[in-house]
């Protein structure tokens, strides 16, 4: 028999939990490579890591947290951001992640993370949209697109999706950004600003579910990422209610929104915390 | 600035002495969210946490302020919530994710009448038995129920050393009555009040397994950030936190879950005896129910009644070998709660076949007289 050339270490290895490889996600599913361009920019961006936690709920993508050799919590379906919030305001010195599926963090989360918006926690929120409940099989979500058929929408979708940059920036989101996973290097440039910018950022990633949308809808993997790379038009500039999804009229990707304003942590020590404490703790810097 | 331990006499509410009581404990992390009649503990240690350096939020619903403590007790900061019926209700799913990964964190639950929106503004001790099997799948608690604004001091107090020496999260299970009643609370001075840590890892980080049992049983806790690269989810996992499939998996994970608690329910149960030593009839009461209880012992043995009372100062776990043991010297039982019987159905079971169990029970919106109970007793004994 051929010996087989030794095998090369994966150069995300470190980031990586090995004993937990495979990994649950499908052939031609796009959350792994979210998921890298995750793990690049938390190790590119220079942020502590042994200071940094990924915290993800319920759904394949909520899976990342499993797969992250950091500090990682898998919490439950749709908490993953007062989950953060909570661990982000008791120790303001952690960076914290939160790694998420579209039906996690805006049907069932999506109270939480307006919340969190415009409260401007200083978190960083990656949603892979796949416009489906992917774990379970394939069912409606608030990101499925119009007269898309699902298994809970057999004849197509009646419903509009969210438009998420804009839900975001309404909210008071800090950093605004949506690539698809064909565009890896804008991804992975877009979550490490993210990572740096102090406050709430959100990063959006379209992201084909070929076994449980795209089969559905006729869209087979290598069409997905056709369609991310046709239809798509890149335009920084554009204005967050400009950023519905149609597939027919072009989808707009790009970083949309980077502002400053002090976060939940900044403002809660300086209006809530006796004055005496906030000199006090300067005077022992 | 005050300091967190009030060290002195005052005239307080339940509520307020349950607030204090947290902070004493080392409570630094409040996630709330306002209901009747727990709203004043939150108000209270909104004002209170940032003098001593804690955080109070207060979150957008009761599902995200349970998340929010679990979030902060993993990140090392010992934290609470409270609530009544319907917000108890919204927290189930997250105390089964703090129960199945073992975060210390404590749940205040001040009763009002239910169900559901029911009498916002009255108490009861309805939501006993939600307290035991509220969250889904199979699982050990522990829950107070303190009978006075002194003892929720004292309780909540307890409530974190035993959510901290044990990894779970602990309920106090008080009522509208409790928590809006105003008596003289003593705060002791700080160094008479002893305070319980989470067990924390030593030793080669890399060789770290969170969820691998310790001496005691429980594991010991690492925190985000301190370089021990753990994984923690509500999947059933082994000893690593690895997510495992499995029933072999699912069976090791219970064992450890539920014998934590079992192997030491000496050291958790808390029951106080009044006038038991040659009662021939029991009162079981807790929290308010208690108070009246107390009175109808007194008013029992002045009409010829050997009455005497068991107070559950934990009710969960359930004290089942005190009440079989006493099942086979008493002539029966008579438990006293403001719900049509929850406490009442653990007696029941535990001194089935011996002794009759009886209930004095009330739908909620008021306290139970003591002239009740004594006329009860009369009549079943
Ligand atoms: C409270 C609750 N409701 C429902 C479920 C079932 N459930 C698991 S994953 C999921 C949807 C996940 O969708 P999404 O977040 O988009 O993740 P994906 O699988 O598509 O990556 C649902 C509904 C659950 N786990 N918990
Ligand atoms: S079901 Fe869809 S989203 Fe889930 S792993 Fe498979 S392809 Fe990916
Ligand atoms: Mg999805």
């Amino acid at each position: 028999m051929k010996q087989i050339k030794k095998q090369v270490r994966h150069p995300l290895d470190d980031l990586l939990r090995i004993d937990r490889i495979p990994h649950i996600w499908c052939p031609g599913c796009g959350i792994g490579t979210a998921f890298s361009s995750c793990l690049i920019a938390m190790r590119e961006s220079g942020i502590d890591l042994e200071k940094t936690v990924m915290v993800s709920g319920i759904g394949c993508s909520g899976r990342g947290a499993g797969y992250v050799n950091l500090d990682s919590y898998h919490t439950t379906h749709g908490r993953a951001i007062p989950f953060a919030t909570g661990m982000k305001l008791a120790n303001p010195e952690l960076n914290v992640v939160v790694f998420s599926g579209d039906g996690d963090l805006f049907a069932i989360g999506g109270n939480h993370f307006i919340h969190a918006a415009r409260r401007n926690v200083d978190l960083t929120v990656v949603c892979v949209n796949n416009f489906t409940y992917g774990m379970t099989g394939g069912q409606v979500a608030a990101t499925t697109p119009l007269k898309a058929k699902t298994t809970t929408t057999p004849v197509g979708n009646p419903d509009t999706p969210f438009n998420l940059p804009l839900l975001a920036y309404a909210s008071g989101a800090t950093y605004v950004a949506r690539w698809t996973i064909l565009h890896t290097r804008d991804l992975t440039e877009s979550i490490e600003e993210a990572l740096l910018n102090r406050g709430f950022s959100f990063i959006e990633v379209l992201s084909p579910c070929p076994v449980n949308y795209g089969r559905r809808n006729k869209e087979n993997g290598i069409d997905s990422l056709k369609i991310y790379q046709e239809r798509t038009i890149i335009r920084n500039d554009a204005q967050p209610w400009e950023l519905d999804i149609d597939f027919d009229r072009g989808i707009v990707l790009g970083k949309f929104i980077q502002t400053e304003r002090p976060t939940c942590t900044d403002r809660y020590d300086n209006t809530c915390r006796p004055k005496e404490l906030i000199e006090g703790e300067k005077g022992l810097e | 600035m005050r300091p967190a331990v009030l060290t002195g006499e005052y005239f307080m509410t339940g509520d307020v002495a349950c607030a204090e009581g947290a902070l004493a404990a080392g409570c630094r992390f409040f996630g709330g969210y306002p209901i009747t009649p727990a709203t004043e503990v939150a108000e209270h240690i909104a004002g209170r946490l940032p003098e001593v350096g804690g955080t109070f939020i207060q979150m957008e619903d009761e599902i995200a302020a349970m998340a929010s403590i679990i979030g902060a007790s993993c990140a090392g900061v010992k934290s609470m919530t409270s609530t009544s019926g319907p917000g108890f209700s919204l927290m189930m799913e997250n105390i089964g994710l703090a129960i199945c990964t073992e975060t210390p964190c404590v749940v205040v639950n001040v009763q009002r009448a239910g169900p559901s929106t029911g009498l916002p503004t009255q108490g009861a001790q309805g939501d006993m038995m939600q307290a035991r099997w509220g969250s889904h799948g199979h699982y050990d608690i522990i829950a107070l129920a303190p009978s006075s604004p002194q003892e929720i001091f004292y309780q909540t107090i307890d409530a974190f050393n035993l959510s901290e020496t044990y990894r779970l999260p602990v309920l106090i299970m008080t009522d509208e009555m409790i928590g809006h009643l105003s008596e003289r609370v003593v705060i002791p001075d700080a160094k008479k009040i002893k305070t319980v840590s989470r067990p924390r890892p030593k030793g080669r980080k890399d060789r770290f397994k969170p969820f691998e049992p310790g001496p005691n049983g429980v594991a010991p806790m690492a925190h985000a950030g301190e370089g021990y690269h753990i994984h923690v989810t509500g999947l059933t996992h082994d000893e690593r936190g690895y997510p495992v499939m499995t029933v072999e998996a699912q069976k090791a994970m219970m064992a450890q879950l539920m014998g934590k608690i079992q192997r030491n329910l000496d050291d958790i149960i808390r029951t106080e005896a009044y006038r038991l030593e040659d009662a021939e009839v029991v009162i079981v009461s807790y929290g308010v129910s208690a108070r009246t209880s107390l009175a109808a012992v007194d008013e029992a043995r002045e009409q010829g009644i050997k009455a005497g009372l068991l107070r559950l100062v934990t009710v969960w776990p359930f004290p089942e070998a005190q009440i079989r043991n006493l099942a086979k010297k008493v002539k029966g039982f008579v438990t006293v709660e403001i719900n049509l019987g929850q406490i009442h159905l653990e007696v029941e079971r535990c001194a089935a076949g011996k002794v009759p169990s009886f209930l004095v029970g009330h739908p909620g919106g008021t306290i139970i007289t003591p002239e009740r109970v004594v006329e009860a007793l009369k009549e079943f004994f």
